[in-house]
């Protein structure tokens, strides 16, 4: 755990606090049962931004708490851990587009609504199942964009879109021209093809080139933070099952064979954690952001894959259930793998800053 | 988040490292530069270089920076070390003041020693006079350590030890021994004591053991009927086990880093032995993204590393991630050689001759030696069950 200070340390605390007793598990699994697409909860959303997490990173001025990444990762952090379904994490990254890219017009125009919870944004970027920022086709002209992107996630929930084009990133409002079709996948969660045929759209002119690489880094730094939440619970439920299921007349957690699986776990999660928090602090401090965003996704992508395998693997046929929770956290797992880089395309990406 | 430095305090540090860069110009041998490190376990292979750079540093106590000034050491703080270390780096010079007494015996005797004894063995390990060696292993005293059968029989002024250890890390060229033996065989931990052992001592014959590296860091090493005095005990009789123990804790955060690791970064390798396309980049993708695969996990480990460190430090404890760090650091080491080995192709595994440059011998050399890594100082089996039962609270079949 990284070092915090007392405010960060206080946020944390918080939202652990709400999310154990206000957003457990089992507030998943009804959003769930509710089958709508945009498949979170308003009421919960609403909640956490009162609590100031959906304007974290956003400065004060513009309504925000302007806490950090690290901040906002604590957050995040805690929400993996019971698999709370929110829009936060890719509302906090296309506010964070906003405030690079933006005019001051429409900073003053979204920000203080993303912050207030009143609007939500999401990214648009990928045009494929696999993340390829460099396979763009989508373009505008007279200020309308045109072009399709695949598997957004909270599509439904977002009404403000950050879509990348082949000459910069701008913003649609869902309304006119936008078209969404459901892409349930198995995780649950909301994702959406997105068409925008003729969709007016908004260039976010300021960031200059590295702009779209810049948002992406901080996705991929906030989903890791996301995953890291899940990978400790899934540790932590599989050795407390260790220790209570009992077989050959002794509990699990005696056997030297789980001993050892258990403890490569915890070596890994330290690596995730480790890799994690010195992204997000990346971010904070300004310095080396590329790169530690890639060493923080690929590890998250690694650790938790192992780690999600594991946990069913431990708990033996109660993890195949859908009763228990472990599955959930499995399904989960493969989609955030796949969001803003798989573990090929980040080992590429890392090679290619490394200079080879 | 760290505090506001006050301006005085970073005034004494500015002061602090002008004085360091004023002592390495001064006093480090221009020849020595960029020489990864001293003359190694054998006194014999010391350059007069060498021996100038060791009693410079040692003299200042600065190769022990955070030990007590009275007893030889820098008498610094951990701040002071820091910049000691940076600034050795920058002119590329090494700390002279190195092996097992500085490691592991020092920080151990410091804690449970007399003062008679602290007195006695400190400044030398300071001065780097005196070389250490570890008397732990024994034939069937592994990873199962505490079966050690090696006795000290009390014989009223000094006790009679006879027995055998092994894995002596240089112990054909080692002025003492520090070793853990028993005193007791009724009780299995509490018949443990640790003594001091001269090694011009009759009775005792060191057999240096051939490795598949082709060298013998460590010995076999043979008591017979050899005499120590009662006043080379450290702490009481049957306390050894919780000394050895404390010791082997200095040697772990010491090892983690160790195993083959190779000076150079494996991308660069890869560009010498390999070929590149129009673009710069490394034409075999398949390698290209192994390299980079590994370099991910070592950047995490040396960021795990790090956050051990600072855990450390706020908590006024040992981290628990402290105990991953063994075998996170030692298992990469090994796959960092091996991965530097498969980019050179058969040019990296030659044994001797000519044809071969002194980069690629030696690292043939420490991807070999690099096996031992994952063995010694508690193999990565043992750290396993070091994190299940200490960490995580399984414990065995009750």
């Amino acid at each position: 755990m990284a070092i915090l200070n007392e405010e960060q340390e206080m946020l944390r605390d918080m939202a652990r606090e709400w999310t154990t007793n206000e957003s457990p598990v089992t507030e998943f699994r009804k959003v769930r049962s509710r089958g709508e697409p945009e498949a979170f909860s308003r009421d919960a959303y609403a909640t956490m931004a009162e609590m100031g997490w959906a304007g974290v990173v956003i400065p004060e001025d513009q309504g925000g708490s302007d806490f950090g990444y690290l901040s906002a990762g604590l957050v995040v952090e805690e929400l993996g851990k019971t698999l709370t379904a929110s829009p936060m994490v890719m509302n906090t990254v296309a506010a964070s587009a906003i405030m690079f890219g933006g005019s001051d017009e429409q900073k003053a125009r979204w920000l203080p609504q993303l912050a207030s919870g009143e609007a939500i944004a999401t990214l648009a970027i990928d045009e494929g199942a696999n993340h390829n920022p460099a396979r763009i086709e989508a373009s505008v002209s007279g200020g309308k964009l045109t072009g399709t992107k695949a598997f957004v996630p909270e599509a439904h929930g977002a009404n403000l879109f950050v879509v990348a084009a082949k000459d910069g990133l701008y913003l649609v409002e869902k309304g006119d021209g936008v078209s969404l079709t459901t892409r349930k996948l198995t995780d649950q969660r909301s994702h959406a093809d997105v068409t925008f045929d003729g969709a007016p759209a908004d260039r976010l002119a300021n960031g200059g080139d590295s702009l779209l690489n810049d948002v992406l880094d901080r996705a991929r730094i906030l989903t890791a933070a996301e995953m890291l939440g899940m990978a400790q619970a899934v540790f932590d439920t599989t050795l407390g099952y260790l220790k209570q299921r009992v077989q050959f007349n002794q509990v699990l957690a005696s056997f030297q064979a789980l001993q050892h699986r258990m403890a490569n776990l915890f070596a890994d999660l330290a690596q995730m954690r480790s890799a994690v928090e010195a992204g997000l602090q990346a971010v904070d401090s300004g310095f080396g952001i590329a790169r530690a965003a890639t060493i923080a996704k690929a590890e998250a992508n690694r650790v938790l894959h192992i780690m999600s395998n594991e946990g069913i693997q431990l708990h033996g046929g109660i993890g195949m259930t859908d009763e228990y929770d472990i599955g959930l956290y499995f399904k989960r797992a493969r989609v955030l793998e796949n969001a803003f880089g798989s573990s090929g395309y980040l080992e590429d990406r890392f090679a290619t800053l490394g200079g080879y | 988040m760290a505090s506001q430095p006050k301006i005085d305090r970073k005034d004494d540090a500015e002061a602090f490292r002008l004085e360091v860069r004023q002592f390495i110009a001064d006093t480090f041998p221009e020849e020595l530069k960029n020489r990864s490190a001293g003359a190694g376990l054998d006194p014999t292979a010391e350059t007069p270089a060498q021996k100038i750079w060791r009693e410079a540093v040692g003299a200042r106590g600065w190769g022990t920076p955070t030990w007590p000034r009275e007893y030889g050491g820098g008498g610094l703080n951990r701040k002071q070390a820091g910049i000691i270390n940076e600034d050795l780096a920058k002119a590329g010079a090494y700390n002279p003041i190195a092996g097992m007494g500085v490691m592991m015996f020092g920080p151990t005797l410091l804690e449970y020693g007399s003062e008679k004894q602290k007195q006695e063995h400190i400044p030398p390990i300071c001065r780097g006079e005196i070389r250490w060696c570890q008397g732990y292993s024994e034939p069937n005293a592994g990873s199962d350590l505490a079966n050690l059968q090696t006795t000290a029989e009390d014989k009223g002024d000094h006790y009679l030890v006879n027995g055998q250890k092994t894995w002596t890390s240089g112990g054909q060229w080692a002025d003492k021994c520090f070793a853990i033996v028993r005193t007791d065989r009724s009780d299995k931990h509490k018949g443990i004591s640790f003594m001091l052992i001269d090694m011009d001592t009759p009775g005792i014959e060191v057999r240096p053991i051939n490795m598949i590296s082709g060298t013998s860091p460590f010995c076999e090493t043979f008591f017979t009927d050899v005499k120590v005095p009662k006043e080379n005990l450290v702490g009481e009789e049957g306390q050894g086990w919780t000394i050895g123990k404390r010791l082997l804790q200095h040697e772990r955060t010491n090892l983690s880093g160790g195993g083959g690791r190779a000076s150079a970064g494996l991308a660069d390798i890869a560009k010498k032995y390999g070929e590149v396309d129009a673009d710069g980049r490394l034409a075999d993708p398949v390698m290209r993204n192994r390299i980079a695969n590994f370099e991910i996990r070592w950047n995490s480990f040396l960021l795990t590393a790090r956050r051990a460190v600072e855990e450390s430090k706020a908590l006024g404890g040992v981290s628990e991630i402290s105990s991953a760090l063994k075998k996170l650091g030692t298992t990469l080491g090994q796959e960092r050689a091996e991965l530097a080995i498969q980019i050179m192709g058969l040019q990296g595994l030659g044994w001797e001759g000519d044809e071969f440059s002194a980069a690629e011998l030696g690292g043939v050399r420490a991807w070999l030696y690099g096996k031992a890594t994952t063995i010694y100082g508690g193999s990565t089996e043992i750290q396993n069950n070091i994190i299940a039962k200490r960490v995580l609270g399984m414990l065995d079949h009750q």
